[in-house]
C-alpha cells in the first residue's frame, strides 16, 4: 500500500513530522516497508568543476576537460562549448543519464580518438531555459561547495510503502490509515467534505441482481453520467497515480483508481452505450467466455459472479472488467459501479482463473459495504469536475441487509490478556476514535463495530485494538518461572540426540539436506517404499519426498568429490517418507564414507574403507547408546542399494523383527550409474524408530557388580566348516556351552585355500575360560576343552583343524 | 689365606676393566662354576686343620660375598650402559605427524536447536514433535486459517495430492494443535523442526527450520510472553542487555499478535546484537486465538496463553555470522568443517551454551 504524506494529510490534521508519522505507523501495526523519494532521472545531474580545459588534439573546436565531479573523482569529458574553461562550475551528466531535452541516453564514447566520460550540459539541454549557446555557468559563490552534489533538488514527495496484514482491509485506503493514526493520537481525522450533487434524474439503466444460490454480489450501486468528455488527467491526479507506481490512463480510469486507494472503495466505469439493455448480475454458466481488460480471454466455470447484459458477460464482479464495455477517450456516457461482493466468492473465482487485481485484493479482504454511496459521490463529483457531464441519482440494489457486528466487551478482559490496565475512559476514547459506537454499562461495553472492520468479531479482537493503539511497549515483562511440568526430552528424543553426537564423534560431518529429492535418484534407494510425488515441486529434480536419505547424500558426496576431496565422511539424521499421510515417516540416520583410511600416511599402510568400518561405527554407537553388544544379531538381508555380498542388517536381539540398522558397501551399479569417482563407499543406516528404548532409567538398569579374581585361561581352536557357515552361529554355539565359564570368544583368523577343501573354511578362535568360584584345575580345563570341540562338531558339522 | 686374597685381588681388578656381559658371566663361571676358583677353595675346607678351619671359612665367605657383589654391580653397570646406548639409537623425530584421525562435526542448525532446547528447558518447557507431512486441517483450518482466508496466500505450500488435503507443513504450529488435542492443559512446550515453503532465492530456501513455543495455563498473559522471549533472546545471544521491540502484527492463530525486532549495529562488518539503532525482525508471536483453543477442545474461558514461532536458521546466521541461508543445505565439505561444532560441545546451562 503506497501513498504520500501529503495525501495522508488530506485526511489527517497533524503537527507530527514525517519521521514521527512513519514510526507511529509501525507502532500501531501498519508496518512501514520503505519511506523514500521516488527515484528521478534528474538525480544523476551533478555540480562539477572544470579543473583543466585543453584543445582537442584532433579537432579545433573541441576541448578535452578534466572535470572534478566530487568525492575525489576526476573524469575526462570532451566538450564543444566555447565557454568551457578552467575553474568553471557547471552541470555534469555521467554515462547512463538521460538528457531531458531530447531523451538521449549517454554512453561512454570516443570523440575523434579521445574517450569522453559523460557530458557537460547547456541550460537548454536541461530544459532550464532556451540558452543553448555554451554550457551552464553556475555562480561560484553559490555552488563552490556543492561540487559532487545533485544539481536538481528531488521534489517528488517521499512515498510510504506499507505492508498491510490480511486482516486490515480498511487500511488499503489512505483514509483508513489516517483514522488509525488519529486514534493513536497523531492528529485529527478530517471530515469528508462532499457537496450534495445536483442530480439530473433517476439512473435509467436497469440493474438486476438475480436471486440464486451462491450469488456473490450482495449489493450493486450505480449512477449514470451523461455527456462526459474523457481526457488526460490533470497533473495533481497524474502525480497521485504515479505515486502508486502506476501509469495514468485517462481521467475516468484514473479517478476510479484514485478513489479506490483514497477510500478503499473499488469502482468500475462502463461505457453506458455499450451495455445491451441493462445489467444482470448473475452466476456464470460453465463455458461462458469473455475478454477482460488485461486482454486475456477467460473461459468461466459455473457459479462465478458475473456482471452481464443481454449479449453476455461484461466482467467478473469485483475482479476485472471486460473490453467490450470499457471506457475510451471517445466515451460519452458512463455507468459507474460501486458494489459489494462476498469475499469467499471473489477468492474462489480469482483462484480458479488465476487473476490478481487491486479490486480483487480488496474485495477478498472485505470492503466497507456502507461505502457504496460515498465512493459513487466522490468519483462522480471528480468526473463532473474534470470531464463534465450530468449525474443521475444514485441507484442501489441490494440482495441482503447488512447487520453491524455487535460485541459485548468486559473491560477487565483487557487486563487479563495483556497484563496491564488502561482506564475505562481511555478505552472508550480509543474505540470511539476507531469508529465504534459504544454503550457503557459499568464494566461492560456494548459495541457496534464499524462496517469497515469485517475482521472484528469477538472480544479478543477488541483487546488487540486497544493494546496496539495504546502501544506494545506498555506490556510489562514478567520474569519466567522455572518450574517444569515434564522432562525436557523423552526417551526417543534423548536417543536421537545421543546418536547424532555419537556418529559425529566417529569422524562424520553432519549435514542437513532437503526432505525431498530427485525421483530418478530416489528410485535407486527407495527400498520398495512407495513414491510420494509433490504436486507443485520447486524444481523437477526435487519432485518427490525422499524414501531414503542416501539419494541426497550421495549427490552431495559427488559434488564434494568433484571439488577434489577424497576421504569424506558424511551423515544426516532426519525424516524419510513412505507415504503422503501424516505419520508415513520415520527418523533415520544415513552415513557414508568414501576413499581410504590412512591415505598418504608415513606410518600406517593405507587401505580403502570397507563394510567393517561401517559396522564398527554402527555397533560402537549402539553400544555407547546403551545396547548390549552381545545381544546384537546380524543377518545378511539388506535393501537392494547395498552390495549383495558385502552388507548386513543389525537387530537389537534375535527376536526383533525390524532391523535397527543396515551396514555395508553401496551397490557397485549405483556408483557406476551416478559416475562417482571413489575407490569404494561404505554406508550405514540406523532406524531410530525401530529402536525402542527401555523405560527404565539408568539408575534402575545398573545391575549388581560381579567379578571374578580366579585365574583366567585362554585356549585357541581352529575349526574347519562349510564356507557359508556364519561365525555368529559358531560363537553362539560355543558361548551357550557354559555361560558361567566361557567369558569371551575372539575370532582371530579366517582361512581358505591350501590344505582346506574348496567348499570349506577355517575359523580360528580364542576362548577365555574363567570360573567365578574357584581356580580351574588342568582336569577342569581339559573337560571344557573337550566339551567345546565335541559340541561344535556335533552341532555344526565342523572338524577341529589338525 | 694369601691364595684366596690373590684370587680376590685378581678378579676385582679384572672386573674394573671394560667388559661385556659375556666376559662378566665368564668371570662368574671362573669363580663360582663347578671348577671355579672359589668353589675349589670351598672344597678345600675339609682338608684344612680344625683350628684354622673356622677362620678360613669366614675369610672365604667374606671374599665370596665381596666378589658376588662386585659381579652383580658390574652387571648392573653394563645393563645401564646398554640401555643408554639403546635409547640413544631409539631417538625419533617426534615432529613427524601423528596417526590420522577424522574430526566429526555437528551442523550449526542442530547445534542451535540444542542451544534453544537447553534455554527453554531452564524455564520449564519440554520438547514436542510433529510430522513433516501434515493434513490441511492441522496446518491451516485448526489454526483459524480457513480455506477462504487470504493469509493462506502468504504460505507457498507444497501439496502432496491434488485435493490439497495433504501437504508439507508450512510452519511448526500444527504441533500446537497435535499437542493440545492429545493432552490436557497446562501446556508448556517447544517444537523445533523442519518446515517447507515453495519459495527459493538468496534469502529463502524451500526447506527451513522453526521452533514453535506454546504456553497455556490459567493466567498466562502478554507480560509472560514478553518475559519469556526477553529471557530467551538474552540467553541465546549470550549478552547482558538486549534491545527488543514488540510490534503489532497479524497471524490468524494468535490475537493480539506481534512481531519482535531486536536492536543491532554493524561493527567491523560484523553484526552486534543488543546495541545500535537498527532493527531486525526475528520472530512472530501472540496470544493463542480463542478459536484455536476451541478447535483443540481447550476452554478459552478457563485457559489462555501465548505461542511463538522463531526461524532457527536465521538465529544461527545471526549468532555465528553466517551470511547465506542456502549454504546451510548445500553440504559443502569446507562449509561444514568451518561452521560445524565439535560433537562434545553439548550446549547446557552448567557448562554454558557455547564455548
Amino acid at each position: 500500500m503506497k501513498f504520500t504524506i501529503d495525501w495522508l494529510k488530506e485526511h489527517l490534521d497533524t503537527n507530527y513530522d514525517d519521521n514521527k508519522i512513519v514510526n507511529k505507523l509501525t507502532d500501531i501495526g501498519l508496518e512501514v516497508e520503505s519511506f523514500q523519494s521516488q527515484l528521478s532521472e534528474l538525480d544523476n545531474f551533478i555540480v562539477a568543476k572544470i579543473l583543466n580545459a585543453e584543445k582537442h588534439p584532433n579537432a579545433d573546436r573541441l576541448k578535452v576537460c578534466d572535470v572534478d565531479i566530487g568525492k575525489n573523482e576526476v573524469v575526462k569529458v570532451v566538450c564543444g562549448a566555447a565557454n568551457a574553461k578552467k575553474n568553471l562550475l557547471t552541470i555534469y551528466a555521467p554515462p547512463g543519464s538521460i538528457i531531458p531535452k531530447n531523451q538521449m541516453k549517454l554512453s561512454i564514447t570516443k570523440i575523434r580518438g579521445v574517450t569522453s566520460y559523460g557530458m557537460l550540459c547547456s541550460e537548454s539541454e536541461l530544459n532550464l531555459s532556451n540558452e543553448s549557446e555554451g554550457i551552464t555557468e553556475l555562480s561560484s559563490k553559490k555552488y563552490n561547495n556543492q561540487v559532487g552534489k545533485k544539481y536538481f533538488k528531488n521534489n517528488t514527495s517521499k512515498v510510504i510503502d506499507l505492508s498491510i496484514t490480511p486482516n486490515r482491509a480498511d487500511c488499503l485506503g489512505v483514509r483508513g490509515i489516517a483514522r488509525d493514526l488519529a486514534a493513536a493520537g497523531t492528529g485529527k481525522l478530517k471530515k469528508l467534505a462532499l457537496k450534495n450533487i445536483k442530480n439530473s434524474g433517476p439512473q435509467k439503466i436497469n440493474i438486476k441482481i438475480t436471486k440464486e444460490k451462491n450469488q456473490g454480489c450482495l449489493a450493486f450501486g450505480s449512477c449514470l453520467i451523461k455527456g462526459v468528455k474523457n481526457t488526460e488527467s490533470p497533473k495533481w491526479l497524474k502525480d497521485k497515480i504515479i505515486t502508486l507506481g502506476q501509469k495514468p490512463i485517462s481521467a475516468i480510469v484514473d479517478i476510479t483508481n484514485y478513489v479506490m486507494i483514497d477510500l478503499n472503495r473499488p469502482l468500475h466505469a462502463y461505457d453506458a452505450d455499450k451495455i445491451d439493455k441493462g445489467i444482470i448480475v448473475r452466476n456464470s454458466k460453465k463455458g461462458e467466455t469473455f475478454k477482460a481488460l488485461d486482454n486475456e480471454n477467460y473461459s468461466l466455470k459455473e457459479d462465478m459472479c458475473v456482471i452481464s447484459d443481454n449479449s453476455g458477460v461484461l466482467g467478473l464482479g469485483g475482479i476485472i472488467g471486460g473490453i467490450r464495455s470499457g471506457t475510451e477517450f471517445n466515451t460519452k456516457n458512463i455507468l459507474l459501479e460501486s458494489a459489494y461482493f462476498d469475499p469467499r466468492s471473489i477468492r474462489k473465482t480469482s483462484k480458479l482463473l488465476n487473476i490478481d487485481t487491486d479490486a480483487k485484493y480488496r474485495f477478498e479482504r472485505g470492503i466497507d459495504p456502507e461505502s457504496i454511496q460515498l465512493g459513487l459521490l466522490k468519483a462522480a463529483e471528480l468526473i463532473k469536475k474534470i470531464c463534465g457531464g450530468e449525474i443521475s441519482k444514485i441507484d442501489i440494489k441490494t440482495n441482503e441487509n447488512f447487520k453491524k457486528n455487535q460485541i459485548k466487551f468486559y473491560i477487565p478482559f483487557f487486563e487479563k490478556i495483556t497484563g496491564f490496565k488502561v482506564s475505562d475512559k481511555e478505552i472508550v476514547k480509543i474505540l470511539t476514535d476507531l469508529g465504534f459506537k459504544i454503550k457503557k454499562q459499568k464494566n461492560l461495553l456494548k459495541l457496534s463495530v464499524p462496517t469497515w472492520r469485517p475482521d472484528i468479531i469477538q472480544s479478543i479482537d477488541i483487546v488487540e485494538e486497544i493494546v496496539r493503539i495504546k502501544g506494545y511497549d506498555q506490556i510489562k515483562i514478567e520474569e519466567p518461572e522455572k518450574a517444569k511440568l515434564k522432562p525436557t526430552l523423552n526417551k526417543q528424543q534423548k536417543l536421537f540426540h545421543f546418536l547424532q553426537r555419537s556418529i559425529a564423534s566417529k569422524g562424520y560431518l553432519e549435514t542437513i539436506t532437503w526432505s525431498f529429492t530427485d525421483s530418478k535418484i530416489n528410485q535407486l534407494f527407495n527400498g520398495n517404499k512407495s513414491e510420494t510425488k509433490i504436486v507443485n515441486p520447486i524444481s523437477s529434480d526435487l519432485d518427490v519426498l525422499r524414501n531414503s536419505i542416501f539419494s541426497n547424500l550421495i549427490v552431495y558426496l559427488k559434488n564434494n568429490l568433484d571439488r577434489g576431496f577424497k576421504d569424506i565422511s558424511l551423515f544426516e539424521i532426519g525424516p524419510i517418507f513412505s507415504g503422503h499421510k501424516p505419520g508415513d515417516q520415520q527418523i533415520a540416520i544415513a552415513a557414508l564414507r568414501s576413499g581410504k583410511v590412512s591415505r598418504l600416511n608415513w606410518l600406517e599402510k593405507e587401505r580403502v574403507v570397507d563394510l567393517f568400518d561401517a559396522k564398527r561405527d554402527v555397533i560402537q554407537s549402539l553400544s555407547e547408546a546403551g545396547f548390549d553388544q552381545s545381544k546384537l544379531f546380524i543377518d545378511d538381508k539388506t535393501p537392494d542399494y547395498f552390495h549383495p555380498g558385502k552388507s548386513g542388517a543389525i537387530y537389537l536381539n534375535k527376536n526383533e523383527d525390524k532391523p535397527a540398522a543396515y551396514f555395508g558397501e553401496i551397490h557397485p551399479n549405483i556408483i557406476k550409474k551416478l559416475d562417482i569417482k571413489t575407490e569404494t563407499l561404505a554406508i550405514f543406516e540406523i532406524y531410530i524408530d525401530n529402536i525402542k528404548k527401555t523405560e527404565k532409567k539408568l539408575k534402575d538398569q545398573k545391575s549388581k557388580y560381579k567379578y571374578s579374581d580366579y585365574q583366567k585361561s585362554e585356549r585357541d581352536f581352529a575349526f574347519v566348516l562349510d564356507k557359508n557357515f556364519k561365525v555368529q552361529d559358531l560363537t553362539k554355539v560355543i558361548s551357550e556351552i557354559d555361560k558361567n565359564l566361557i567369558k569371551s570368544i575372539k575370532v582371530f583368523d579366517i582361512y581358505e585355500g591350501e590344505n582346506i577343501p574348496e567348499d570349506k573354511k577355517s575359523i580360528a578362535l580364542n576362548v577365555t575360560i574363567q570360573s567365578s568360584e574357584k581356580t580351574l584345575t588342568d582336569e577342569d580345563l581339559e573337560k571344557i576343552n573337550k566339551l567345546i570341540i565335541s559340541t561344535v562338531e556335533n552341532k555344526t558339522g565342523a572338524k577341529l583343524r589338525s | 689365606m694369601s691364595d684366596i686374597k690373590k684370587i680376590k685381588d685378581e678378579f676385582i681388578n679384572k672386573l674394573k676393566e671394560d667388559l661385556d656381559l659375556n666376559s662378566v658371566n665368564q668371570i662368574k663361571t671362573d669363580l663360582f662354576g663347578k671348577n671355579g676358583k672359589i668353589s675349589n677353595e670351598f672344597k678345600k675346607l675339609g682338608s684344612v686343620s680344625a683350628e684354622d678351619r673356622k677362620k678360613f671359612a669366614s675369610d672365604l665367605n667374606l671374599i665370596k660375598d665381596e666378589l658376588q657383589i662386585a659381579i652383580s654391580n658390574k652387571i648392573k653397570d653394563i645393563e645401564i650402559k646398554e640401555i643408554n646406548l639403546k635409547l640413544q639409537n631409539e631417538k625419533i623425530d617426534v615432529t613427524l605427524p601423528e596417526r590420522s584421525f577424522f574430526q566429526g562435526k555437528i551442523h550449526p542448525v542442530s547445534q542451535v536447536i540444542d542451544e534453544i532446547s537447553s534455554i527453554f528447558s531452564e524455564i520449564g518447557f519440554n520438547v514436542e514433535e510433529g510430522p513433516d507431512v501434515e493434513n490441511e486441517y492441522n496446518n491451516f483450518t485448526a489454526l483459524n486459517t480457513p480455506d477462504n482466508h487470504p493469509a493462506r496466500d502468504m504460505h507457498d505450500t507444497f501439496y502432496l495430492d491434488v485435493n490439497k488435503e495433504y501437504l508439507l507443513r508450512t510452519h511448526t504450529s500444527p504441533v500446537q494443535v497435535r499437542t493440545m488435542l492429545k493432552g490436557k492443559p497446562p501446556f508448556k512446550i517447544i517444537a523445533p523442526g523442519r518446515t517447507y515453503r515453495s519459495d527459493s532465492d538468496q534469502t529463502h530456501a524451500p526447506m527451513f527450520h522453526q521452533v514453535e513455543g506454546l504456553h497455556i495455563d490459567k493466567n498466562i498473559n502478554m507480560g509472560h510472553l514478553k518475559g519469556c522471549l526477553n529471557y530467551f533472546i538474552k540467553e541465546f545471544f549470550e549478552v547482558d542487555k538486549i534491545k527488543m521491540r514488540f510490534r503489532p502484527s497479524h497471524f490468524p492463530f494468535t490475537e493480539p499478535s506481534a512481531e519482535v525486532d531486536i536492536g543491532y549495529k554493524i561493527k567491523d562488518e560484523k553484526i552486534v546484537i543488543g546495541e545500535g539503532d537498527k532493527w531486525l525482525e526475528i520472530l512472530g508471536c501472540g496470544m493463542v486465538h480463542p478459536n484455536v483453543l476451541r478447535n483443540v477442545k481447550v476452554d478459552p474461558s478457563k485457559y489462555q496463553g501465548y505461542a511463538f514461532g522463531i526461524g532457527i536458521d536465521r538465529l544461527a546466521m545471526l549468532k555465528y555470522g553466517i551470511n547465506d541461508l542456502r549454504s546451510f543445505f548445500e553440504t559443502d565439505y569446507r562449509w561444514l568443517n568451518h561452521f560445524g561444532f565439535d560433537p562434545l560441545d553439548v550446549p547446557s546451562s552448567y557448562r554454558g551454551l557455547s564455548r
